[in-house]
């Protein structure tokens, strides 16, 4: 008998995980989009934002007001640096070298991470509504909820600044044709730094909310892959999406965690994304390459 | 004066290379509409047209690289529309490309070698091991590179460089070193002479000419240097918008009309106004003067 | 001062080690290798199979990601499967050393054949993704088996050799290092010919390589297939060396190590592999005596694994920016110095 209560509870859960799934997927989109940089470590930056978020709220009892922006703001600009650093240096050198830039980032951000806040698990404090959520007769956890309204709030922001803002057009601009966008007058290095610093920004409130979840810790980057998943389905450069393959993976994941165990979370994760790459390899809104012999 | 469009029925012999009502279509740009030409073994047969005509899809066709929407290529009277690109290399088919597609990790040597990768029985194991057959067949393959090609194209003073390093006029000979490597018995060479000067294409020219001589090789190539088309050519075929215009000897391809329109314009200027008129959809107005 | 070497005949121009000079260099490293067991002590023995277990698994790598292209992190699974099969035979059948290293390398071999056959359509950094998810598929199978021993992995009797057993580091010494060295030279070898030459040219132009002759699908299995070979064999000398294989012992972090070896060391060249496998395993132990030294040296001991993860990370990174051919080029230069000397260029 099929227990169609516990089915809809169980997918209430992944839809709304699958928002923060959304959120941080959003994050890489945007630099995906600006820059055409796979980010491999976005989910180290979002465990970044997370301890962030930590130092001012619990360690240096900063107001809720206050810790909130700074962490955000913190993030944002330790987005700048990367970008300035490590990203621009390797303008027109193979998408790979990139790829492995990044794949380095992730291993500093764990060591540094781990160096001035240990290897340990740590709570963040709680800023979120406590009352248990009901839908019907299903149980949602509130901060599951609660996150997943803040990242629908962002994702709406988010569309609604690409639908309407001409910088859109020269972010994507900036990704296919450098020089061309030179040319006509974009402030590339400018769109550059903006786009790392919005993802960074962006990366930090999934941190923030995830973090508030399932608590903080060195492993946290593990996150990413799932985030990485994610983008794979939605398409690497498409915010719409971010937003389908998050809910998707996230109902994935719920359901999977739910009828097989814990354990085969991941692993039905990883199970989509090689069916994905078999069957529509630049997933399902994303924009085909062609090749010109 | 005869202009033979579409099927290429133009001589006795069996000809080396047939491409018959070729049509090659993505999505909805037709890139090709109904090709058909002969390529006659021996000769030296030249594509001709604007740019867009259709010319590299064709050779891409041809190489296997595109499947055609409909239409078959026989090469030695066999059916090779369906047989995979690294095949057809094995079968005869050698090729240069438009933009030089030379790898540039390796020396000119090793790109040269490369070209005989079909030929080549080399295994990963005897590989691995090296001593033997392996070693045998690179030794084998070296002595008959220097001595038939690098001699031949006068490229023995930079075999060992990495092509990266060479000037393009020399990336162009060295791209012809590796298309002869693959011991063709038709050559597709895309535009050979593209962006040379005087003294280089003449070099190239005769280059050819004694490929075809020495070698015994067909030569197929694309081109829009025209002095070199009408002196060096036994046969032209010309493309204009995907299609077969004109073919036959230079002389009679170049006194076409259906050619000169294509590329010249038909030299009206009250024609032309009314078709980009037309486009525009522009009202008709006074407006004069250019 | 070396001008330039002379060679008469196209065979001679074409081997490995073409001068004099490097003739000598090379008899005196294998007489430093033959001599080296027995000057070290314990410690100097463990690093030195280290080294060589890592060199020829970072070789292996460079044959699939410096040569043809193919950005892989999957090469820790491939050892890991290597490894268990080692561990597997070894104590549940009893096979002979060499068979059970050989098995390990055709089973590794089998899985990076099917992890390659979406290489076709599934491009570069796709690619690299998917190898990630092989990568985790790997580890739950093994954690999730009872034949590879679950979570608890398996321990290994050691290797027996003509009766006697290969339990120290001294005796290990004599597997790795030829089985290592004998790998190098098969992968030099490789690329004097049509196969190393398809590898190079799939790395640089694919489409185009089809276009000569070279069926790409087949080429490129047979590049993953010969890497996880390698992997397979290296795993399988770390499962003799270190005795206990569990599905810990071969993680994500281990396959970006081997891929910033041979970023370090330079992608596409056999003496890359090598230094970037030498100087990444040497730089944790390096960091181990750096901190032995300080004084208060002791309480910073807990910095060190954080640290090393900073150090590799930065290393990968610093690398690719600074010194994209790695210390392969550094070396060239180095050489180049010396054979103008007195001259600068």
């Amino acid at each position: 008998m099929m227990d169609w209560a516990y089915l809809f509870e169980i997918s209430l859960t992944g839809i709304a995980s699958g928002g923060l799934y959304a959120l941080a997927a959003l994050a890489f989109v945007m630099v995906y989009k600006a820059t055409r940089v796979v980010n491999i470590a976005i989910g180290e930056m979002l465990m970044a934002g997370g301890y962030l978020f930590f130092t001012f709220a619990a360690m240096w009892a900063l107001p809720l007001w206050l810790a909130i922006p700074a962490a955000v703001l913190a993030c944002g600009l330790l987005g700048a640096v990367i970008e300035r650093t490590m990203i621009r240096p390797l303008l027109g050198e193979p998408p790979i070298s990139v790829f492995m830039v990044t794949v380095g980032l992730s291993s500093v951000l764990i060591g540094l991470v781990e160096m001035i806040w240990t290897a340990d698990q740590r709570r963040l404090p709680e800023f979120m509504p406590t009352n248990p959520i009901m839908v019907g007769d299903a149980f949602l956890a509130p901060k599951v909820f609660w996150g997943a309204v803040i990242a629908a709030v962002f994702i709406a922001a988010v569309l609604l600044v690409f639908r309407y803002w001409r910088g859109g057009v020269a972010l994507r601009a900036t990704a296919s044709d450098q020089a061309a966008a030179y040319s006509v007058g974009i402030n590339v290095p400018r769109v550059f730094s903006l786009a790392w610093v919005a993802s960074a920004m962006l990366a930090a409130i999934s941190g923030i909310i995830v973090g508030s979840i399932g608590g903080i810790s060195s492993s946290m980057g593990v996150f990413g892959l799932s985030v990485l998943v994610v983008v794979i389905v939605g398409g690497l450069d498409s915010v719409l999406g971010a937003l389908v393959g998050g809910i998707l993976i996230g109902l994935v994941e719920a359901l999977a965690g739910a009828y097989l165990g814990g354990e085969y979370k991941l692993l039905a994760t990883f199970v989509v994304l090689v069916v994905i790459l078999m069957a529509r390899p630049y997933g399902l809104f994303g924009t085909h390459e062609i090749e010109r012999l | 004066m005869e202009t033979t469009l579409a099927h290429g029925a133009n001589s006795a012999a069996q000809p080396l290379l047939q491409v018959d009502s070729v049509t090659l279509a993505f999505g909805g740009v037709r890139a090709l509409s109904g090709v058909g030409f002969g390529v006659q073994p021996g000769s030296i047969t030249a594509v001709i047209g604007p740019n867009g005509a259709g010319k590299t899809s064709l050779f891409n066709t041809i190489s296997g690289f595109y499947r055609p929407t409909s239409g078959s290529i026989r090469f030695r009277g066999q059916d090779i529309t369906r047989i995979p690109a690294p095949q057809r290399a094995k079968m005869g088919l050698g090729r240069s490309f438009q933009n030089i597609a030379l790898f540039r990790g390796m020396t000119v040597l090793d790109n040269i070698k490369l070209g005989r990768h079909a030929h080549l029985k080399t295994n990963v194991f005897d590989a691995l091991f090296y001593m033997g057959r392996a070693r045998r067949e690179e030794a084998e393959l070296r002595r008959d590179i220097e001595e038939r090609i690098i001699d031949f194209l006068e490229i023995d003073h930079i075999r060992h460089a990495p092509v990266s390093a060479l000037s393009y006029g020399l990336q162009k000979r060295v791209e012809m070193a590796r298309a002869l490597a693959m011991q063709p018995e038709i050559l597709m060479l895309d535009e050979p002479v593209a962006g040379m000067n005087r003294e280089e294409t003449e070099d190239m020219a005769r280059f050819i000419l004694d490929v075809r001589a020495e070698w015994g090789v067909t030569v197929l190539m694309v081109e829009h240097d025209m002095g070199m088309v009408m002196d060096l050519s036994d046969h032209v075929v010309v493309l204009n918008f995907g299609q077969v215009i004109s073919q036959g000897v230079p002389a009679v391809v170049q006194a076409d009309p259906e050619v000169n329109r294509a590329y010249l314009g038909s030299g009206n200027v009250d024609e032309l106004r009314a078709k980009l008129r037309a486009a525009a959809r522009i009202p008709t107005s006074a407006g004069a003067a250019a | 001062m070396r001008i330039g070497t002379l060679k008469e005949s196209y065979v001679a121009d074409a081997a490995l080690f073409d001068s004099r000079t490097q003739h000598a260099w090379l008899a005196i490293a294998a007489v430093l290798l033959v001599l080296f067991p027995f000057i070290a002590s314990d410690y100097w023995l463990y690093l030195a199979c280290l080294v060589a277990i890592n060199v020829a698994s970072a070789t292996g790598l460079n044959i699939l990601t410096g040569y043809t292209g193919l950005v892989s992190l999957g090469q820790a699974a491939f050892m890991g499967l290597g490894a268990y099969t080692v561990a597997i035979l070894q104590t549940r059948y009893g096979t002979p050393m060499l068979l059970n290293l050989l098995a390990g390398g055709v089973v590794a071999m089998l899985g990076g054949i099917i992890v390659g056959i979406p290489s076709l359509r599934v491009k570069g950094l796709y690619l690299a993704i998917a190898t990630i998810a092989a990568s985790f598929i790997a580890h739950f199978l093994f954690a999730n088996f009872e034949i590879t021993g679950g979570t608890a992995g398996l321990s290994l009797a050691p290797a027996r050799v003509l009766g006697m057993d290969l339990d120290t580091s001294f005796r290990l010494y004599w597997l790795i290092v030829p089985v290592t060295v004998l790998m190098l030279l098969g992968a030099a070898n490789l690329f004097r010919t049509r196969i190393g030459r398809a590898f190079i040219a799939i790395r640089d132009r694919d489409i185009s390589a089809e276009v000569l002759g070279i069926a790409l699908l087949r080429y490129k299995l047979l590049s993953f297939g010969l890497s996880s070979f390698y992997a397979g064999i290296a795993g399988g000398l770390w499962a003799y060396f270190f005795r206990v294989v569990t599905p810990e012992s071969f993680p994500l972090s281990m396959s970006i190590f081997f891929l910033a070896a041979i970023i370090v060391g330079g992608m596409g060249s056999i003496l890359g592999g090598i230094l970037g496998a030498v100087f990444m395993t040497m730089v944790p132990e390096l960091l181990k005596l750096l901190v032995d030294l300080l004084p208060g040296g002791a309480s910073l001991a807990v910095f060190l694994s954080p640290v090393r993860l900073v150090i590799f990370g930065a290393l990968i990174i610093g690398f690719l920016v600074f010194e994209p051919l790695g210390l392969a080029e550094v070396w060239r230069r180095v050489r180049r110095f010396f054979h103008l000397w007195p001259f600068r260029n």
